[in-house]
Protein backbone atom coordinates (compact mmCIF):
# COMPACT_ATOMS: atom_id res chain seq x y z
CA UNK A 1 0.00 0.00 0.00
CA UNK A 2 1.01 3.74 -0.12
CA UNK A 3 1.27 5.72 2.86
CA UNK A 4 1.54 9.40 3.06
CA UNK A 5 3.76 9.82 6.12
CA UNK A 6 4.21 13.72 7.89
CA UNK A 7 7.41 14.53 8.27
CA UNK A 8 8.59 17.27 10.69
CA UNK A 9 12.27 19.17 12.37
CA UNK A 10 15.06 17.35 11.04
CA UNK A 11 13.72 14.79 8.95
CA UNK A 12 11.27 17.61 6.84
CA UNK A 13 14.78 19.57 6.71
CA UNK A 14 16.91 16.46 5.54
CA UNK A 15 14.07 14.86 3.34
CA UNK A 16 13.24 18.45 2.00
CA UNK A 17 9.53 18.18 2.34
CA UNK A 18 6.99 17.75 5.18
CA UNK A 19 5.11 14.72 3.80
CA UNK A 20 6.47 11.35 1.37
CA UNK A 21 4.70 8.71 0.22
CA UNK A 22 6.18 5.54 0.78
CA UNK A 23 5.21 1.85 -0.68
CA UNK A 24 4.94 -0.68 2.37
CA UNK A 25 3.44 -4.13 2.51
CA UNK A 26 0.04 -4.17 3.62
CA UNK A 27 1.08 -6.25 6.55
CA UNK A 28 3.70 -3.07 7.43
CA UNK A 29 4.26 -1.99 10.88
CA UNK A 30 4.81 1.27 12.26
CA UNK A 31 9.01 -0.02 12.46
CA UNK A 32 8.41 -1.12 8.53
CA UNK A 33 7.24 3.00 7.78
CA UNK A 34 10.51 4.19 9.78
CA UNK A 35 12.76 2.14 8.23
CA UNK A 36 11.15 2.48 4.54
CA UNK A 37 11.39 6.72 5.64
CA UNK A 38 15.05 6.77 6.53
CA UNK A 39 15.74 4.52 3.37
CA UNK A 40 15.08 7.76 1.19
CA UNK A 41 18.02 9.51 2.84
CA UNK A 42 20.16 6.31 3.81
CA UNK A 43 23.78 8.26 4.47
CA UNK A 44 22.34 10.98 6.61
CA UNK A 45 22.44 11.37 10.31
CA UNK A 46 18.85 11.63 11.55
CA UNK A 47 18.26 10.80 14.97
CA UNK A 48 15.78 8.06 16.25
CA UNK A 49 12.41 9.21 15.93
CA UNK A 50 8.93 8.00 17.14
CA UNK A 51 5.81 7.25 15.67
CA UNK A 52 2.68 8.44 15.33
CA UNK A 53 -0.42 7.19 14.29
CA UNK A 54 -3.44 8.76 14.12
CA UNK A 55 -1.61 11.43 16.43
CA UNK A 56 -1.06 9.17 19.22
CA UNK A 57 1.88 7.53 19.76
CA UNK A 58 2.50 4.12 18.64
CA UNK A 59 4.54 1.18 19.03
CA UNK A 60 7.37 -0.29 16.76
CA UNK A 61 5.01 -3.49 16.02
CA UNK A 62 1.86 -1.70 15.18
CA UNK A 63 0.00 -2.36 12.27
CA UNK A 64 -0.78 0.74 10.35
CA UNK A 65 -3.86 0.80 7.45
CA UNK A 66 -4.28 2.68 4.42
CA UNK A 67 -5.70 6.00 5.07
CA UNK A 68 -4.40 6.02 8.79
CA UNK A 69 -2.49 9.22 9.81
CA UNK A 70 0.91 8.56 10.01
CA UNK A 71 4.03 10.91 11.30
CA UNK A 72 7.45 10.40 12.12
CA UNK A 73 7.73 12.17 15.55
CA UNK A 74 11.67 13.18 15.82
CA UNK A 75 12.84 13.53 19.33
CA UNK A 76 10.68 17.19 20.70
CA UNK A 77 12.10 19.66 22.30
CA UNK A 78 9.42 21.96 23.65
CA UNK A 79 9.38 24.67 26.17
CA UNK B 1 -10.80 24.26 34.21
CA UNK B 2 -8.00 23.70 31.85
CA UNK B 3 -7.22 25.04 28.98
CA UNK B 4 -4.52 23.94 26.06
CA UNK B 5 -3.48 26.04 22.99
CA UNK B 6 -0.38 25.99 20.45
CA UNK B 7 -0.42 29.53 19.44
CA UNK B 8 1.59 32.01 16.84
CA UNK B 9 1.64 35.61 18.47
CA UNK B 10 3.15 36.26 21.94
CA UNK B 11 1.78 35.27 24.71
CA UNK B 12 -0.31 36.91 27.62
CA UNK B 13 1.33 35.96 30.68
CA UNK B 14 -1.12 38.18 32.91
CA UNK B 15 -4.43 36.58 30.75
CA UNK B 16 -3.43 33.47 31.42
CA UNK B 17 -3.22 33.98 35.09
CA UNK B 18 -6.65 35.66 34.94
CA UNK B 19 -7.94 32.74 33.17
CA UNK B 20 -7.19 30.40 36.27
CA UNK B 21 -7.51 32.83 38.96
CA UNK B 22 -10.69 32.77 41.05
CA UNK B 23 -12.12 33.56 44.88
CA UNK B 24 -11.16 30.31 45.98
CA UNK B 25 -7.65 30.13 44.57
CA UNK B 26 -5.20 31.22 47.34
CA UNK B 27 -2.39 30.12 45.16
CA UNK B 28 -1.03 30.96 41.60
CA UNK B 29 2.07 29.19 40.12
CA UNK B 30 3.42 30.76 36.67
CA UNK B 31 6.22 29.05 34.55
CA UNK B 32 7.40 30.93 31.73
CA UNK B 33 9.75 29.60 29.43
CA UNK B 34 12.07 31.90 28.09
CA UNK B 35 14.51 32.67 24.96
CA UNK B 36 17.86 32.73 26.80
CA UNK B 37 21.14 33.79 24.94
CA UNK B 38 23.61 30.77 25.62
CA UNK B 39 23.04 27.08 25.02
CA UNK B 40 25.87 24.38 25.44
CA UNK B 41 28.29 27.42 25.66
CA UNK B 42 27.12 28.96 22.00
CA UNK B 43 25.82 32.28 21.53
CA UNK B 44 21.96 32.14 20.06
CA UNK B 45 20.43 34.67 18.47
CA UNK B 46 16.81 33.21 18.69
CA UNK B 47 15.03 29.93 18.30
CA UNK B 48 12.59 28.50 15.60
CA UNK B 49 9.63 26.35 17.02
CA UNK B 50 7.81 24.35 14.90
CA UNK B 51 4.60 21.61 16.27
CA UNK B 52 2.64 18.92 15.03
CA UNK B 53 0.01 20.98 15.87
CA UNK B 54 -3.22 18.93 15.77
CA UNK B 55 -1.57 16.21 17.64
CA UNK B 56 0.18 18.79 20.15
CA UNK B 57 -2.80 20.52 21.02
CA UNK B 58 -4.29 16.65 22.10
CA UNK B 59 -1.56 15.56 23.81
CA UNK B 60 -1.28 18.99 25.90
CA UNK B 61 -4.91 18.37 26.83
CA UNK B 62 -4.03 14.56 27.98
CA UNK B 63 -1.44 16.18 30.32
CA UNK B 64 -4.03 18.60 31.82
CA UNK B 65 -6.40 15.81 32.58
CA UNK B 66 -3.81 14.07 33.55
CA UNK B 67 -2.97 17.07 36.18
CA UNK B 68 -6.20 17.61 37.03
CA UNK B 69 -6.90 14.55 37.95
CA UNK B 70 -3.48 13.79 40.17
CA UNK B 71 -4.61 16.93 42.05
CA UNK B 72 -8.09 17.99 42.11
CA UNK B 73 -9.12 21.09 42.18
CA UNK B 74 -6.46 22.76 40.07
CA UNK B 75 -7.26 25.06 37.32
CA UNK B 76 -4.55 25.04 34.36
CA UNK B 77 -3.92 27.22 31.70
CA UNK B 78 -1.47 26.56 29.34
CA UNK B 79 0.06 28.02 25.70
CA UNK B 80 3.18 27.18 23.79
CA UNK B 81 3.83 29.21 20.85
CA UNK B 82 5.60 28.62 17.94
CA UNK B 83 7.42 30.48 15.26
CA UNK B 84 10.65 32.40 15.30
CA UNK B 85 11.34 33.65 18.62
CA UNK B 86 14.12 36.24 20.00
CA UNK B 87 15.72 36.36 22.58
CA UNK B 88 13.96 37.34 26.20
CA UNK B 89 10.68 36.04 24.19
CA UNK B 90 8.32 33.45 26.42
CA UNK B 91 7.60 29.81 24.48
CA UNK B 92 5.52 28.61 27.03
CA UNK B 93 3.37 29.79 29.63
CA UNK B 94 1.61 27.32 32.26
CA UNK B 95 -0.65 28.80 34.87
CA UNK B 96 -2.02 27.01 37.33
CA UNK B 97 -4.41 28.15 40.24
CA UNK B 98 -5.73 25.95 43.29
CA UNK B 99 -6.63 26.83 47.32
CA UNK B 100 -2.92 25.45 48.23
CA UNK B 101 0.39 26.57 47.00
CA UNK B 102 1.40 22.56 47.11
CA UNK B 103 -1.03 21.60 44.46
CA UNK B 104 -0.52 24.95 42.89
CA UNK B 105 3.26 24.45 42.69
CA UNK B 106 3.17 20.40 41.58
CA UNK B 107 0.72 20.58 38.98
CA UNK B 108 2.39 23.37 37.23
CA UNK B 109 5.52 21.03 37.37
CA UNK B 110 3.79 17.89 36.20
CA UNK B 111 2.53 19.79 33.01
CA UNK B 112 6.10 21.05 32.24
CA UNK B 113 7.97 18.25 32.40
CA UNK B 114 5.48 15.91 30.57
CA UNK B 115 5.34 18.48 28.31
CA UNK B 116 9.10 18.43 27.59
CA UNK B 117 9.01 14.91 27.03
CA UNK B 118 5.92 14.26 25.03
CA UNK B 119 4.42 17.08 23.27
CA UNK B 120 5.43 16.84 19.40
CA UNK B 121 7.26 20.63 19.45
CA UNK B 122 10.44 20.94 17.69
CA UNK B 123 13.00 23.51 18.21
CA UNK B 124 16.23 24.92 15.74
CA UNK B 125 18.51 27.64 17.62
CA UNK B 126 19.83 30.11 15.48
CA UNK B 127 23.30 30.93 16.61
CA UNK B 128 25.38 34.03 16.13
CA UNK B 129 27.96 32.48 13.98
CA UNK B 130 24.85 32.01 11.34
CA UNK B 131 24.92 28.16 12.04
CA UNK B 132 21.79 26.92 13.39
CA UNK B 133 20.89 22.95 14.68
CA UNK B 134 17.49 21.04 16.20
CA UNK B 135 17.68 20.89 20.02
CA UNK B 136 17.02 17.28 20.94
CA UNK B 137 15.67 18.01 24.54
CA UNK B 138 15.61 14.22 25.25
CA UNK B 139 19.46 13.88 24.80
CA UNK B 140 19.50 17.61 26.53
CA UNK B 141 22.13 18.29 23.80
CA UNK B 142 22.10 19.11 20.29
CA UNK B 143 22.67 16.73 17.74
CA UNK B 144 22.50 17.01 14.65
CA UNK B 145 24.78 19.58 12.24
CA UNK B 146 22.76 19.23 9.17
CA UNK B 147 21.38 22.64 8.77
CA UNK B 148 24.73 24.88 7.77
Amino acid sequence: MQLNVLLFASYAEVIGAHAVAVSVPDTATVGDVVAAVRALVPDSELPPALVAVNQVYAQPGQLVCEGDEVAIIPPVAGG
Amino acid sequence: MSRAAVVERPIDVAALQSEVSSSAAGAVTLFIGIVRDTNAGRAVLGIEYSAYSGMAARELDAILLEATAAFAGVALAVEHRVGTLAIGDASVVIAAAHAHRAPALDACRYVVEQLKQRVPIWKRELYVDGSRDWVHARTDGVVSESAR
